[in-house]
């Protein structure tokens, strides 16, 4: 099968006058179509410069990211951009909705920029999906936190992207709405085959992935698949 | 994605992102819409002139032809005048004393001898309108309508002038070639050719003799005036026709409205300023809204132009907003114009200036808004994952500077072709832009000084509102040039005004004379003096005045000088000269160099002392020989020194002061200075000498003060006018920047508010902002007036500056006082928003 991520010896490091700062290193796994993935780790690890640079949200410093077959290092920012547009989704921990859209307008957001103004259909589709058939003309500040992510998580799937990247997308609500949020997330990225990356802190939810990256210091310390680990030590316990 | 469906997304997208924001995307707009109205009215307003001009072309002259000399006519002018046939109609005008003898009141005016049929063209208004023919009948006369009013003289009464007495017939109102404001210089009064006393047109007198001409046949007017223009000149002799009429007013007027053009193109630079401004924080305020969109791969250029469209949009709006408001202001300007108009100006749309307008205004506010959105490409993606990635700092690239380059360019451009001349439209563009880096340093150095010098013993409150001038998003820089502006403009027109009355005021004062009789004959120069101090004033001075032209300059002559192209004249050159001979230098004059020879008695050139400004004119030096011909006898001088005068003495100065007794027998006319303390005074003494000798001329200081008054009067009130454009803008553009950063306002106070501050303390929180702010710019502004005001003096009126702080502390006042009210009404409802309210919103 082939890689929709490929991540190479990635390296970050700032500038910050004559002082230079490294705060991801020599970072390296791929990702197969389907997959499910959670980076985790403490605050300052590295979590959301690993998840812009894997999107093309950012250049690196050395190494590369594939994203489905197209090597980003050279590109120009409006081509990552374009590359965004056809197979990336985003789901963001503060929602990022649009506060003069309607809830339906910003669903379509992604679809109109390719060039598919009239998705109306498709976006109202999507809205029922998550639940909100009754909320389709409503503004953000009209909507419940749980409301603006489901939102946000219908914009995410609206160009069917091969890739889903999700930053702490339970981080703003309460637990009982995260939790039903996280089973729209992963009942939709099911459905529609995307591969699924997100970064959390809430362990419970990186446990329902089948791969956790955990970074520490801007490095690798430990790639697994918790399933497996359960299974393993349930095995080993029996 | 297809450019078609790109442009049509960024259009959707633009127009769904204003919503909420539309009333204050309008009020950011609206500072430009005075700007527009202020060109559209004005440029509408010139081509509704223009077009008047060229309907009413021969009313201006009311004649086909003229022909005019400041001497009786030649025989030799006489036969080219019978040559010419046609209608014709003669007129004489000169400078006299009226008296009304009902009310014991004199006035100097201007006397015009008409014959029957001039105006050939046009109509003279008079009240009654039947006075206008019946005055020629009798020993009628037509009296300025203002000069009765202002004299209580009613139709009725006597008027006399010379030895002459007319019945005022009716009251003159509008006449052709004489605009309103050329009537308050010198009030006119019409009377019958045939009735004038001769004896005010003796020698010595100014006069002017015209004669107006009719063609009824189909000849061509420019054709029969261009082979006698040059045996006319040589008689001293000007030719006039409808053309050159026409072309006169036209380029006069045209002056005009383009200076006023360009005060409102001020107004619109100043109002697109404002535009980028709110721009510029309205898009910081989208920061996450752009990241979101490049997160899901809109290109930097689609976010660029999603703006630029609501820009666009923005500038529509206002073109056309400001076009409505220019149309409907246009009809004010005839008003306010009335008194320099030749012609009555009817009211139509000019859709040219129309189209002009609202194009310079659109394009004006897309280039000032591009400054601010070309920091739009540097919004990152990343924005949307992080909080406090602010990418839009702008890098002043060189597509920043290629902007500002046009942006500069096009200003300058703009003003070069709108101003009377390019070098007035360039130093009008340096000069505004000077303005508006010093308004923009002085904005700066308060901040700094501000960030590093604060106020430390203080109250809180003084403290936090000083704090709020240079907190992130501020709008101070916005504001002082606003205001600042707005100030300067008022404040520099207040200060020149004030500068020259001031110095007429001066001039009049202490034990200065202040009342002068001219044209005296030689022999009537006793008497008068008699007459004067029987009423009991003093004779301060006695001068004899010698009416002289240049025949020659270091022994070429004029004529000479004048046609060979290789040779400078000058108006020293053409000039008639009044000179005066006498033993001394007067107080208003220093010597520069030479010898200043009060007596000469010798055979040779009389030495003589020459202004230093003329003599550079004429480019002589000491030593140089100039031949002055005095009544067609060539006298030879020799410049022995030369003078530096002070004109701005209220008394007579002259270019060429000749020695003691050199001019004894030439032919002179007398002025006789005195002092009167009271009105009653000076009516009494004029009345006396106007009774015994009538051609006699007085000219009273007072009524020069008050005549430059209602001159300066009206100028002052169009200028006002216009710098209300500028005002006003300001203001919009102040309602504008406090409205901009209301909710960063309003999530202060709520903060300060949770930890205890009362609603009465933030508000004397912003209390001390306005105010300071207000302080600021109007104290720049009027620094800058003065600066300016000084330099006018200096270098235009030649004259010293002359403040009134009064008008200035009032105009500083009126303009705290307005940023206060505006910044407050922008602001209410801030102080009373709850916590709660202003947490929901930021979710």
């Amino acid at each position: 099968m082939n890689d929709v991520l490929r991540v190479s010896d990635l390296t970050k490091t700032y500038q910050s006058g004559s002082r230079s700062l490294t705060v991801l290193h020599d970072v390296s796994f791929q990702l197969e179509a389907g997959d499910t993935c959670a980076i985790v780790g403490p605050s300052g690890s590295g979590k959301t410069t690993l998840l812009g640079l894997c999107a093309g949200l950012d250049s690196p410093s050395g190494g590369s990211v594939t994203l489905c077959d197209r090597n980003l290092g050279p590109l120009s920012e409006d081509d990552r951009a374009r590359v965004r547009n056809m197979h990336v989704g985003f789901v963001f921990q503060s929602f990022r909705l649009i506060p003069t859209l309607t809830a339906i307008e910003n669903v379509m957001v992604p679809a109109e920029l390719q060039g598919r103004l009239d998705v109306k259909h498709e976006a109202e589709a999507l809205l029922k999906d998550v639940g909100l058939e009754d909320r389709f003309d409503h503004f953000p500040s009209q909507l419940s936190g749980g409301e603006q992510q489901r939102v946000a998580l219908a914009r995410a799937f609206i160009n069917r992207p091969a890739i889903l990247f999700a930053d702490e997308p339970t981080g703003n609500l309460d637990s009982e709405t995260g939790e039903h949020v996280v089973d729209i997330l992963f009942r939709l990225n099911r459905d529609a085959g995307t591969t699924l990356v997100l970064v959390t802190h809430d362990l419970e939810l990186a446990n329902k992935t089948n791969r956790v990256i955990r970074l520490k210091g801007g490095e690798v310390v430990s790639d697994s698949n918790p399933r497996e680990m359960a299974s393993a030590s349930m095995n080993g316990g029996d | 994605m297809e450019a078609t469906n790109m442009q049509r997304w960024m259009f959707r997208f633009a127009r769904r992102d204003t919503r909420g924001n539309r009333g204050r995307l309008a009020l950011f707009v609206s500072s430009m819409v005075l700007g527009v109205a202020a060109l559209v009215s004005i440029n509408s307003f010139g081509d509704n002139l223009r077009t008047a001009i060229d309907a009413e072309a021969q009313t201006l002259l009311g004649a086909d032809m003229s022909l005019e000399s400041s001497k009786p006519f030649s025989d030799n002018v006489e036969s080219i005048v019978d040559s010419l046939g046609g209608i014709q109609s003669r007129r004489t005008s000169f400078s006299s004393m009226a008296y009304f003898p009902r009310t014991a009141s004199s006035r100097l005016v201007t006397v015009r001898g008409n014959e029957a049929g001039y105006p050939f063209y046009g109509a003279i208004e008079t009240d009654p309108p039947e006075a206008a023919e019946q005055y020629l009948s009798g020993d009628g006369a037509l009296v300025d309508g203002t000069l009765m009013q202002q004299y209580g003289v009613v139709v009725g009464d006597s008027v006399k002038i010379g030895r002459s007495m007319y019945r005022v017939e009716g009251r003159l109102l509008q006449t052709p070639r004489e605009s309103a404001a050329i009537m308050l210089f010198s009030p006119r009064i019409y009377v019958p050719l045939a009735r004038v006393d001769t004896t005010l047109l003796a020698m010595g007198s100014r006069a002017d003799y015209e004669v107006y001409f009719r063609f009824e046949d189909e000849r061509d007017v420019e054709a029969t005036a261009e082979p006698l223009r040059e045996s006319l000149q040589e008689e001293r002799v000007g030719i006039d026709t409808v053309e050159e009429e026409r072309e006169n007013w036209d380029e006069a007027l045209t002056n005009l409205y383009r200076f006023l053009g360009l005060v409102g193109f001020t107004a619109l630079l100043l109002g697109s300023l404002g535009v980028a401004s709110s721009i510029s924080v309205y898009v910081r305020q989208r920061v996450q809204t752009i990241a979101v969109l490049r997160c899901y791969g809109a290109s930097t250029w689609s976010t660029v132009g999603v703006y630029l469209m609501q820009a666009l949009g923005m500038g529509l709006f206002g073109a056309l907003a400001g076009s409505v408001v220019g149309v409907s202001i246009q009809t004010l300007i005839p008003i306010i114009l009335g008194d320099f108009l030749p012609v009555d100006v009817s009211f139509n749309i000019s859709w040219p200036a129309v189209f002009m307008g609202s194009g310079i205004g659109l394009g004006v506010t897309i280039l000032f808004a591009l400054l601010p959105l070309l920091s739009l490409r540097n919004v990152s993606p990343l924005a949307a994952l992080r909080s406090g990635v602010d990418t839009t700092a702008l890098e002043k690239g060189w597509m920043w500077w290629a902007t500002a380059a046009v942006v500069g360019l096009g200003t300058t451009g703009f003003a070069m072709i709108q101003a009377p001349t390019p070098l007035m439209g360039l130093s009008y563009a340096g000069g505004i832009l000077v303005v508006f880096l010093l308004l923009a340093a002085t904005a700066k150095g308060v901040m700094w000084l501000l960030v590093r010098r604060p106020p430390i013993r203080t109250s809180y409150t003084i403290k936090q509102g000083i704090a709020n001038l240079h907190r992130p998003n501020n709008q101070t820089l916005m504001m002082v040039l606003a205001l600042g502006l707005g100030t300067f403009l008022v404040t520099t027109m207040l200060i020149s005004e004030q500068t020259l009355l001031g110095q007429i005021t001066v001039a009049g004062a202490e034990e200065r004379p202040n009342l002068i009789f001219f044209d005296i004959q030689p022999d009537q120069v006793d008497e008068l003096i008699a007459t004067v101090e029987q009423t009991g004033l003093p004779v301060m001075e006695d001068v004899p005045i010698v009416t002289m032209r240049i025949q020659s300059v270091k022994g070429l002559s004029v004529d000479e000088m004048r046609a060979d192209s290789t040779v400078r004249t000058s108006w020293a050159h053409r000039r008639e000269y009044r000179s005066t001979y006498r033993d001394r230098l007067t107080d208003s004059e220093t010597l520069l160099e030479g010898e200043f020879v009060g007596a000469h008695s010798g055979s040779g050139p009389i030495p003589v002392s020459v202004e230093v400004g003329v003599a550079s004119e004429l480019e002589v030096m000491i030593g140089d020989q100039i031949v002055f011909d005095i009544q067609g006898i060539p006298v030879e001088t020799e410049v022995a020194s030369l003078r530096e005068v002070d004109w701005r003495r209220m008394q007579t100065n002259f270019f060429v002061v000749f020695p003691d007794g050199t001019l004894d027998n030439a032919p002179a006319t007398h002025v006789v200075m005195t002092r009167a303390d009271s009105e009653e005074a000076s009516a009494l003494v004029q009345g006396a000498v106007i009774r015994s000798q009538p051609n006699v001329s007085s000219i009273d200081i007072s009524l020069v003060l008050s005549v430059f008054d209602a001159i300066f009067s009206r100028i002052g009130f169009v200028a006002r006018f216009m710098a209300l454009f500028s005002i006003s803008t300001g203001l919009i553009v102040l309602a504008g920047a406090v409205l901009i950063s209301r909710f960063q306002r309003i999530e202060e106070s709520v903060l300060l508010k949770t930890l205890g501050a009362s609603r009465k303390t933030v508000l004397r929180i912003m209390s001390v902002e306005y105010l300071v702010l207000g302080l600021v710019s109007s104290a720049t502004g009027v620094l800058l007036s003065v600066i300016a005001g000084w330099c006018i003096a200096r270098f235009v009126f030649a004259t010293e500056l002359i403040l009134a702080p009064g008008a200035i502390l009032t105009i500083m006042g009126v303009v705290i006082g307005l940023t206060l009210i505006i910044g407050h009404f922008n602001s209410r409802g801030v102080y009373d928003r709850s916590a709660l309210e202003v947490l929901r919103s930021e979710t």
